[in-house]
C-alpha cells in the first residue's frame, strides 16, 4: 500500500517511512484510521436542547463540514459516528440500542452533553443515568448544552483516539454494567 | 379581569345543592365541584351564553395525602369571547379515583386526562383510550403521588414496546392498493427526534393513524417538587427550549405575585425585549425547519444566523446560549451589559434582511404552496375546542394573544398588532411566525426608544435577592440574610395560583400550589404544544406521507415542552 502525497500535517501517528523522493510506505491499517478520522459520517441521535446546539454546530456559522463531519446521516447502515444529543429516558433507551446494534463497525459513539453522559439534573423516576449503562462511550462532552465549540473539540478528540485505539472492532466489554435500578433506589 | 363567573349563572340552580361551591380568596373564580356533576357542569359552562367557556387549558391532579379526599383533580377554563378564567376542582379519594371524562365536551381533554391517568392513576370512565402517555409500557405506579419515590426507575425492554392495534374505518376500503403499517420515529429525522407516529396507510393516503409521545419525559414536574424555589429555574429553562427566556418570566412572575413583589423597572423592561427577542428565535427555529423538512435548505441557513446574533446578546446577558437561566424571582440574575442597548440595536438592523430574504425566496414559490396551502387545515372552532393557543390558534382565524387579552410586563404601553390569518394551513403558520418577528421587533424598537430604566436588576427583598457579595462580608445582617437564602431558600406564603405569559408558541401557564416551605408542593405547567400536538392524528388522517412532515414542522412541537 503507498500514497503518492500525504502533506505534512496528516502523517502525524501514520510512522510514514520515506523511500523515495515522491513515494512512502505505510500499513493499510494506518490508512484507514487516516482515512476514518478525516470523514466521520454521523448519525444525529437528537432529542433534546443539546439538538438544537448540534444544529447550531452543523449549520452557516459553525459549520462542522470545515472538519470533515460534513455528511449527517440518519440511517444507522449509512454512518459510522454516533452523536447521541440530549436526555435519554427510559422510554426511548430500547431504541438508542436498536439504533447502535444496527450501526456497522466500525464505529463511534460521542456522548454531547450532561444529560446523556450522566443524566445530568435529571436524577429522576424515568431518565437514564448516563447512555453508558446500554452503550458504549467513546467521547463525553460536558455542558448543557456544550457550546458548538464544546461538540467540535470532542469530536477532534474522537479523532486522536481513532489514531490511537486499535480495540475499535472490541468492544463488547465496555458498557458500563447496567444495575438493577430498582435495587439501586431500594 | 371581570368575575361575572362568581354571580353564580343561572344554570346553578338546577344542581343539587353542595354540588358546586365556590372557593374564596383565590387569584382567579374557583369552585368545587362534585365529580357527579362535573360532565353536566362543563357542558353548561361551554353552551350557556352566561359564561362560554369555550377553551380547556388544563387538566391536572394534586395530592394532598393527609387530607380524607386525597386527590384533586384540576380544570382550568377560559373564555374567548369574555376574556374570563375559572377553575373547577373535583375533589377525590384514594379508593375510588375516577370521574367523567369530558372529551365529549372538550376535546383538548383527551391527552390531558391520559396524563392525569398517567401521573396520579385518575380513571376518566368514557375515555376511548386511557393508557400511559408520558411514562412507558413497563412503568408501575403514578410517579406524582406524593409517596411515589423520585428516583424509581423501571426497565423497558424490548419485547414491551408498545404496538398500536389501528382500528380502520370501514368506508375507506380500496381494493386497489394493498394496506400498509409504516412506523415513523422515534428516531426519524423529520419527527424531530422524538416523536412516534404509527400509520396505516391505503396507497399513500393515511386512513389511521396513532401518535405515541414521552420519549423525552424528564419528569420536569417532580424534579420541582425536590428543589426550592430558585433551583426551578434551570429546568423551567429546558421546557421549551428554543426560547427558554420566556419560560423563566412565566415562572418567575407567577412566583412573585405569590410572594406579592413587583420586580424593578429595569428587570421588566430587559424581560420584555428579551423575551421578544426568544420569540423571534423560536419562530426562527420553527419556520426554518418546516422549510427544511419540505426541502428548501436556504431558508434554514437564512433563518439561523438571526438565531446566533441573538444568542450572542444571551450570551452577553446570561453567559449561556441556549438556557439562559437568565430570569430570577424578583428580577434578572445579574445587571444587563454595559453595550446592551448598542448590541439590541445591531440585531434590529440585521435580523429585518434575512427575513425578507426568506419571504422573497418562499412566500410565492409553486413548490412551497403546493405542500403547504391548504395542508393540516382546521377551522376556528375545532381548533378552539382542540385547545390551540398561540400562532397555530392565530392562523385559524383567532386572535388570542396572552399580551393582548391579560397584558403583563410592558406590552400594554407599546403599539404593536396581533397578526391573523385564516387559512388554518401550514402555509398560513408560516406567515403568522414571519409576521409576527416584525411585530416582536417594533416591540423592541419601541422600548429602546424609550430608553433603559435606572436602578437594581433584581428587587431590593433580602428575603427573595442575595445582598450585594460586598455587604455579605462586611455587615453581619447581610450576611445572615445571605445564610438563610441559600440554607432555606425563599419562603413562599400558602396558597396557589395560575398565570400565564404568551410563549413562542402559546399561553404558556404555570399552575403552581405552595405549602409555605422552601420547595414548590406542586407545579403544574400548561404547555401550549401539549393540546396541539394531541391534534396531530386527526390533522394526517387521509392525508399522505409527506404532508406528515410539513404538518409536524409547521405546528412546532418541542418535545421538552410537551413532555416536559
Amino acid at each position: 500500500m503507498s500514497l503518492k502525497v500525504l502533506d505534512q500535517g496528516e502523517t502525524q501517528g501514520a510512522k510514514v517511512a520515506h523511500t523515495g523522493e515522491s513515494w512512502l510506505t505505510t500499513t493499510f491499517d494506518k490508512v484507514e484510521d487516516w482515512a476514518q478520522r478525516h470523514s466521520f459520517w454521523p448519525f444525529p441521535f437528537g432529542t433534546a436542547c443539546c439538538a438544537i446546539e448540534f444544529m447550531s454546530s452543523v449549520s452557516s456559522h459553525y459549520d462542522m463540514a470545515r472538519f470533515g463531519s460534513e455528511v449527517v446521516r440518519f440511517s444507522p447502515r449509512q454512518s459510522d459516528l454516533l452523536i447521541v444529543a440530549g436526555t435519554i429516558n427510559d422510554k426511548m433507551a430500547p431504541v438508542l440500542k436498536k439504533i447502535f446494534d444496527q450501526m456497522a463497525e466500525p464505529k463511534w459513539v460521542v456522548s454531547m452533553g450532561a444529560c446523556a453522559c450522566s443524566g445530568g439534573f435529571y436524577r429522576a423516576y424515568h431518565v437514564m443515568q448516563g447512555i453508558d449503562e446500554i452503550i458504549p462511550v467513546d467521547v463525553y462532552v460536558p455542558g448543557c448544552p456544550p457550546t458548538p465549540e464544546g461538540l467540535m473539540y470532542g469530536i477532534f478528540q474522537l479523532k486522536e483516539k481513532v489514531l490511537r485505539d486499535r480495540k475499535k472492532y472490541a468492544r463488547e466489554s465496555q458498557t458500563r454494567v447496567q444495575e438493577e435500578p430498582a435495587a439501586a433506589a431500594g | 379581569m371581570s368575575t361575572a363567573v362568581t354571580e353564580a349563572p343561572s344554570f346553578l340552580d338546577r344542581y343539587p345543592a353542595g354540588s358546586i361551591l365556590p372557593q374564596e380568596g383565590m387569584d382567579q373564580p374557583t369552585w368545587v365541584v362534585s365529580r357527579d356533576v362535573l360532565a353536566d357542569v362543563a357542558r353548561d359552562l361551554r353552551d350557556d351564553p352566561s359564561t362560554e367557556f369555550d377553551l380547556l387549558l388544563d387538566v391536572c391532579g394534586v395530592d394532598y395525602p393527609d387530607r380524607e379526599e386525597r386527590f384533586e383533580a384540576v380544570y382550568h377554563l377560559y373564555s374567548l369571547p369574555r376574556n374570563e378564567r375559572l377553575r373547577l376542582k373535583v375533589p377525590l379519594t384514594e379508593e375510588d379515583p375516577t370521574l367523567p371524562s369530558l372529551i365529549p365536551v372538550w376535546k383538548a381533554a383527551d391527552w390531558f386526562e391520559r396524563e392525569a391517568y398517567d401521573m396520579f392513576g385518575f380513571r376518566f370512565e368514557g375515555h376511548p383510550n386511557l393508557r400511559r402517555i408520558l411514562t412507558h409500557d413497563a412503568f408501575q405506579g403514578h410517579p406524582l403521588r406524593k409517596d411515589y419515590d423520585a428516583t424509581r426507575r423501571w426497565i423497558l425492554t424490548e419485547d414491551k414496546i408498545y404496538r398500536p392495534k389501528l382500528q380502520v374505518p370501514e368506508d375507506v376500503a380500496d381494493d386497489m392498493f394493498e394496506r400498509m403499517t409504516i412506523n415513523i420515529g422515534p428516531s426519524h429525522p423529520a419527527m424531530h427526534g422524538t416523536f412516534r407516529v404509527v400509520a396505516e396507510l391505503d396507497g399513500e393516503t393515511i386512513v389511521a393513524s396513532e401518535v405515541e409521545i414521552g420519549y423525552l419525559h424528564r419528569c420536569f414536574e417532580k424534579m420541582c417538587e425536590t428543589h426550592t424555589w430558585q433551583h426551578v429555574i434551570p429546568y423551567t429553562d429546558r421546557l421549551n427550549y428554543c426560547s427558554s427566556f420566556i419560560n423563566n418570566v412565566g415562572y418567575c412572575r407567577t412566583v412573585e405575585k405569590m410572594l406579592g413583589i413587583e420586580p424593578p423597572p429595569k428587570a421588566v423592561w430587559a424581560r420584555t425585549i428579551l423575551s421578544e427577542f426568544s420569540r423571534i428565535m423560536d419562530h426562527c427555529v420553527c419556520n426554518g425547519s418546516t422549510l427544511v423538512d419540505a426541502g428548501a435548505l436556504t431558508n434554514f441557513w437564512y433563518y439561523f444566523q438571526p438565531r446566533e446574533e441573538i444568542y450572542g446578546l444571551l450570551e452577553a446577558c446570561s453567559g449561556a446560549r441556549l438556557t439562559v437561566s437568565y430570569g430570577r424571582i424578583g428580577g434578572l440574575s445579574q445587571d444587563l451589559p454595559p453595550d446592551f442597548e448598542a448590541r439590541c440595536r445591531r440585531l434590529l438592523e440585521i435580523i429585518p434582511p434575512f427575513i425578507d430574504d426568506v419571504e422573497q425566496l418562499i412566500d410565492k414559490n409553486g413548490i412551497w404552496h403546493k405542500r403547504a396551502v391548504g395542508t393540516a387545515a382546521i377551522s376556528a372552532e375545532d381548533a378552539v375546542n382542540w385547545g390551540w393557543t398561540g400562532p397555530c390558534l392565530r392562523a385559524s382565524g383567532v386572535g388570542y394573544d396572552v399580551r393582548k387579552a391579560r397584558p403583563y410586563d410592558l406590552y400594554d404601553t407599546v403599539e404593536w398588532e396581533v397578526p391573523v390569518f385564516h387559512g388554518g394551513d401550514v402555509y398560513d403558520r408560516y406567515r403568522v411566525r414571519n409576521a409576527e418577528i416584525r411585530q416582536s421587533l417594533s416591540i423592541i424598537r419601541q422600548l429602546l426608544d424609550r430608553g433603559m430604566p435606572e436602578g437594581r436588576h433584581i428587587v431590593d427583598d433580602p428575603h427573595v435577592a442575595l445582598p450585594p457579595k460586598e455587604a455579605c462580608y462586611n455587615q453581619m445582617e447581610s450576611m445572615i440574610y445571605h445564610f438563610k437564602l441559600i440554607m432555606d431558600g425563599i419562603l413562599v406564603p400558602p396558597g396557589e395560583r395560575y398565570d400565564m405569559v404568551e410563549g413562542a408558541n402559546g399561553e404558556l401557564g404555570f399552575y403552581i400550589v405552595s405549602d409555605g416551605s422552601s420547595k414548590p408542593y406542586r407545579i403544574k405547567v400548561r404547555p401550549p404544544c401539549f393540546p396541539i400536538f394531541s391534534t396531530f392524528s386527526d390533522l394526517i388522517e387521509g392525508a399522505s406521507v409527506s404532508d406528515v412532515i410539513v404538518t409536524l414542522g409547521g405546528l412546532n412541537v418541542i418535545a421538552g415542552e410537551l413532555e416536559r
